[in-house]
């Protein structure tokens, strides 16, 4: 993967703390997001991946410390337009219990916008939906119901993407299209995007960056190529040599 | 047995005579019905909607056993409390509803509300905790959740509107108390079951009765349909 120009930050965290009923899950120094780029955090469950993204898309407020989205403290309480420009795809599909067709309009229902029959069309296509469009979204497999929450996010064209696990327990065949498309996406619109994922070798395929988080904090974020062969940091080597047990 | 065959032919007779005072109480019951739900429905959804997704939140653990009890209030003790609210030297006194259709529906929609607002928070609340994280990432603001949800919901929220309607329709102790069952004002189905047989009237009890229990076939034949459409789609 081709290094991402890094001049212009999205997201800059500083001394970012989050903490649930007195236990801190989320302790950040510093990390910058970089527009345009694809940034892959790794790391074991409880390391404050998902919390990280869920402060990123404004869904929860820091409890110390500063984020900000384009220069703007990034609260739930950040512009309606600003907060539209960002969007996740969790592990789970989380489909509304219409059609396919019905779920890909929902994203721009929202804004009070009308999605294109052309766009939808291209849509549907690009992640093999096509015949699936008028299908009740229940009654999808957990690939295509991935790739209908995908194409649900990407239709709301945001400048940012969050992707927690998106991939995880889907077959090669759907995780093939997934990241091949979210590859796509970010060359074609310099879409960011922020993947949290489990599996080291999807970080190494798609990300320009990777960082790795260990019980909440960051230990080390480097271009990807560098992070899995010249580790900074011991700790990062022994969690891609796979001798970490977590 | 014969005295219950006779009630039953007399009603039949009763039903295809088309007589005023009848539909006078049919169409009030109807009415009162249709306003009391429509009341419950208007104030119980949005904040079922609300506590089904506020999670854990300060004085939820209170609040929503509350509101659990109130779908169990006795119909008799709300019936009191209205009569209490709106009798002349009650805080409403002033409204001059007692003993009006106004007071029977305040009673009725007092009695539904919480059936709405438990139902519609259950049936919420039963979505995948994720579902009002992901509607938020894709844009949605407060109210355009809440609305998503309910659609969600849809089912649930039929059983909470089938349930109201079961509870006014069927409602006598509380209207009987702050509507005074008025022949001609406040007289409704259950009202007048209630007076017919304590007059031993036995076959206009039994037509009245008919007439509620078809009422309520329709009604809820038509919630089942919608339902149904709901579910398809």
């Amino acid at each position: 993967m081709s290094a991402a120009p890094m001049n212009q930050p999205v997201y800059e965290l500083s001394q970012v703390q989050k903490v649930y009923d007195g236990r801190t899950v989320l302790n950040l120094a510093q990390l910058t997001v970089y527009r345009g780029e694809i940034l892959a955090l790794v790391g074991p469950s409880g390391a404050g991946k998902s919390t990280l993204l869920r402060l990123l898309n404004f869904l929860e407020p820091a409890s110390q410390g500063s984020v900000r989205f384009d220069g703007q403290p990034a609260t739930p309480e950040l512009d309606l337009a600003q907060r539209r420009r960002v969007t996740t795809v969790f592990q789970r599909p989380l489909l509304l219990q219409r059609s396919v067709r019905a779920n890909l309009r929902y994203g721009p229902g929202l804004r009070g916008q009308k999605l294109a029959e052309a766009v939808e069309a291209e849509w549907l296509a690009r992640l093999g939906l096509t015949p699936l469009a008028d299908q009740a979204a229940p009654k999808l497999s957990a690939g295509e119901a991935q790739r209908v929450a995908l194409a649900r996010a990407l239709v709301t064209e945001p400048d940012v993407l969050l992707l927690d696990e998106p991939t995880a327990n889907l077959d090669p065949h759907n995780v093939g299209i997934i990241e091949s498309i979210i590859q796509a996406e970010n060359q074609r619109s310099g879409m960011t995007v922020v993947l949290v994922t489990h599996n080291i070798f999807q970080a190494r395929r798609i990300a320009h960056r990777t960082a790795l988080l260990w019980a909440g904090e960051l230990i080390e974020v480097a271009q990807t190529e560098q992070f899995f062969n010249r580790p900074g940091r011991e700790e990062t080597a022994a969690f891609v040599r796979g001798d970490t047990v977590y | 047995m014969q005295t219950l065959l006779d009630a039953f032919l007399n009603a039949f007779q009763l039903l295809t005579s088309g007589d005023a005072e009848l539909l006078a109480i049919v169409g009030l019951t109807l009415r009162v019905t249709g306003i009391a739900l429509l009341l419950a429905l208007l104030l119980g959804l949005p904040v079922g909607a609300l506590l089904g997704l506020a999670g854990r939140f300060p004085g939820g653990g209170c609040l929503i056993p509350l509101i659990y009890t109130g779908m169990g209030l006795p119909p008799v003790v709300v019936g009191l409390f209205v009569y209490l609210l709106l009798s002349n030297q009650g805080p409403l006194g002033e409204l001059r509803w007692l003993f009006t259709p106004s007071a029977m529906i305040m009673a009725q929609t007092v009695i539904a509300w919480p059936l709405v607002v438990g139902l519609t928070l259950t049936a919420v609340q039963s979505h995948d905790p994720l579902l009002p994280l992901q509607l938020r990432a894709l844009g949605a603001t407060r109210w355009q959740l809440a609305r998503t949800m309910l659609r969600e919901s849809k089912l649930g929220v039929f059983a909470a509107i089938v349930a109201a309607f079961g509870s006014i329709i069927s409602e006598v102790g509380a209207v009987i108390l702050v509507g005074g069952n008025i022949r001609g004002e406040t007289r409704v189905l259950t009202t007048a079951i209630v007076l017919e047989t304590r007059r031993g009237e036995f076959a206009l009890a039994i037509a009245l009765g008919i007439i509620l229990l078809l009422l309520s076939l329709l009604a809820n034949v038509a919630l089942y349909r919608l339902q149904q459409r709901g579910v398809q789609r």
